[in-house]
């Protein structure tokens, strides 16, 4: 019995899996291949229903255009606002718009988590062999979020043609980078939201009001808002580092706050610094749904 | 926490130092539960879901975990899923440590959560599958004999172009158990894998794990609330409730234990004193119908025959115990001895 059991096992392990077993393979490169199957699944059965996927991202695009034409109107009654005309008020508005929406299309199902740990579903994504944030992060992965990218991206070339800035090469290598380390900070809120989602399943409205809330806050000049809130969206939750502070160095205006010039360039630093704080929160929240069960 | 590091889960062995897949030594899993009492109060408790449960599984055994809801069965799976991380004891499925190495675990087990499915709703069935193949990373030769292989045998043929959202729930059910196949795991955990289906979808089912752990020699681990799933599977069943294992052996040794009863239904052609043939006591009676209860190790097929010669017989039923009636007789046996 024994040695028929023993035989059992050099057959199987006698007969290995080529590439089977993950051997030293970053979590890195697991995660992101990962993710690109299940959004590529996403994406494929959103073409499920042609008609319905070119509705929502028409109504996507049109939606968040209906958004900066408010901005507009309210332009037609005043020349400026906080000391910004249109032009400058775009420049800010498009950094914001279209670095949330590249955030928002990687990670814009986050705030399903907490629905996710409530029906148990969760679980299904634990016993597969891929890390559980790239898989929540393109859940439900869509590609209607694009209309939010495309009319920040059309808002932000009005703003270039409008605003006369006095461009120099550090300007505008801080354009791309400003974009990126954007979407990062914002995409350190998603993460964090989601963490806190382990703990308290129904917050998926406080994980809104600081991702949707902070992109339109971002939207305007930081000097309409109260002292007190730039404070803590530059030094508690650095928003400010999306786009108002680097921004007003490309634009050549004052910061809001008494800041030295080169606070213009600490966005990635920002970024990443956010990222690994937002991961260390995703570990344990993790931990700790693992630990309780719900 | 462990520190025993020779068993830990780098090393390369399938299996455990005595040939075990599956070993639970006194692992125990608390919860503290937060209970609202008023408007802001809220009382914690402390709940041991699972309570120092030790067992073995060999490879290639077919075992049935059965109890009643919130017995803890389920946390069980969890932790040997490597999804909950147990409060205490030692764990060891197929030589990982499950709660550390997960994602490692889950290229060697299989799980099928009956209500719960993992298929992609709106696309053809053989998506599902494929993203399987790449998610695990199944050879291309080996993803295409298994999935061969399971679409013969659970007759899913027809259905690899049908999304997913036209299949009936036993259709569904076996399109999970194969994507839960296709690469090949050691184990396969069942949660409640008959639920709901019809009886020709039961069947199927049911032959199809049968041949899998006989050819394949695939362990299985399913929890039910059918006592005829464990019947028709398990030579072996463990019993758990409040978090302790009850029992753990055969299933014809649990009826014996648990001195459990079943019933016939006899429908007699007219109403007639209760019926008195020895072996079963009649527990009811109601017009023409009469309960009687045997015990479940014993043949009917003799009850039935005194019966229908000495009485007027129209029809008859017989009823298995269920599980929560088995176990409930099992814990008032336990007491009271």
């Amino acid at each position: 019995m024994a040695d028929r059991q023993q035989q059992r096992q050099r057959q199987r392990q006698g007969a290995p899996s080529p590439g089977f077993e993950r051997v030293g393979r970053s979590r890195l490169m697991d995660g992101l291949r990962a993710y690109r199957l299940i959004a590529w699944m996403w994406v494929r059965s959103t073409m499920a229903y042609r008609a319905s996927f070119a509705m929502t991202l028409l109504g996507n695009f049109a939606g968040t255009a209906l958004d900066f034409v408010a901005i507009l109107l309210m332009f037609s009654r005043v020349d400026e606002l906080g000391g910004y005309g249109l032009g400058e008020v775009a420049f800010l508005y498009g950094l914001s718009s279209a670095a949330f929406g590249l955030t928002d299309l990687a990670l814009g199902s986050m705030d399903r988590l907490g629905g996710r740990v409530r029906d148990g579903t969760l679980d299904t994504l634990l016993v597969r062999p891929a890390p559980v944030l790239a898989q929540v992060a393109a859940d439900r992965f869509a590609l209607r979020r694009l209309g939010r990218i495309t009319q920040g991206l059309l808002v932000l070339g009005y703003a270039l043609t409008v605003v006369d800035i006095a461009w120099t090469p550090v300007k505008v290598l801080l354009m791309p980078v400003m974009l990126v380390s954007g979407a990062a900070i914002f995409g350190a809120v998603f993460v964090a939201g989601g963490a806190f989602q382990f703990v308290a399943q129904d917050a998926s409205q406080v994980q809104n009001s600081f991702t949707y809330g902070g992109t339109t806050l971002l939207q305007y000049p930081p000097t309409v808002f109260a002292k007190e809130l730039v404070r803590g969206v530059t030094f508690v939750l650095p928003l400010a580092f999306v786009n108002w502070l680097p921004a007003l160095y490309v634009l050549g205006l004052p910061y809001p706050l008494d800041l030295p010039q080169w606070v213009a360039f600490l966005p990635p630093l920002v970024a990443a610094g956010c990222c690994a704080l937002s991961g260390l929160a995703w570990r344990a929240g993790l931990r700790s749904y693992r630990s309780t069960g719900s | 926490m462990d520190t025993d590091t020779s068993d830990s889960g780098i090393t390369t062995g399938t299996d455990g130092r005595d040939g075990a897949l599956i070993r639970l030594d006194r692992v125990e899993k608390v919860f503290d539960v937060r209970r609202k009492t008023g408007f802001l109060r809220r009382e914690r408790r402390r709940v041991r879901a699972v309570d120092s449960i030790s067992f073995t599984v060999s490879r290639g055994e077919m075992v049935g975990y059965i109890g009643p809801n919130g017995a803890g069965k389920s946390t069980t799976i969890k932790m040997l899923t490597g999804i909950l991380t147990p409060s205490g004891g030692h764990l060891r499925v197929a030589g990982i440590d499950p709660s550390r190495e997960r994602t490692r675990l889950a290229q060697r087990i299989g799980v099928v959560f009956g209500q719960r499915t993992t298929l992609w709703w709106d696309l053809p069935l053989v998506d599902s599958y494929r993203l399987m193949h790449r998610m695990y990373r199944i050879p291309d030769a080996r993803y295409a004999e298994n999935l061969d292989r399971c679409v013969e045998l659970l007759e899913l043929g027809d259905l690899l172009d049908v999304p997913v959202r036209q299949l009936s729930l036993g259709q569904r059910m076996r399109g999970d158990i194969a994507a839960a196949l296709l690469h090949d795991p050691e184990v396969l955990y069942l949660d409640e894998p008959t639920i709901g289906l019809d009886v020709v979808s039961k069947v199927r089912v049911r032959e199809f794990l049968r041949d899998l752990n006989a050819e394949r020699g695939t362990t299985v681990l399913l929890t039910t609330h059918d006592l005829s799933d464990i019947e028709q599977l398990c030579r072996r069943v463990m019993v758990i409730d409040h978090g302790r294992l009850m029992y753990d052996g055969p299933l014809t040794g649990l009826h014996e234990v648990g001195e459990s009863e079943r019933t016939l239904v006899v429908d007699l052609e007219r109403e007639l004193p209760p019926i008195d043939v020895g072996s079963a006591r009649v527990v009811k009676v109601e017009g023409p119908r009469q309960w009687l209860a045997f015990p479940a190790a014993q043949s009917a097929a003799p009850l039935v025959a005194r019966i229908a010669a000495a009485y007027p017989l129209v029809d008859l039923s017989v009823r298995e115990p269920d599980i929560e009636a088995v176990i409930s007789r099992m814990y008032a046996g336990k007491t009271t001895s």
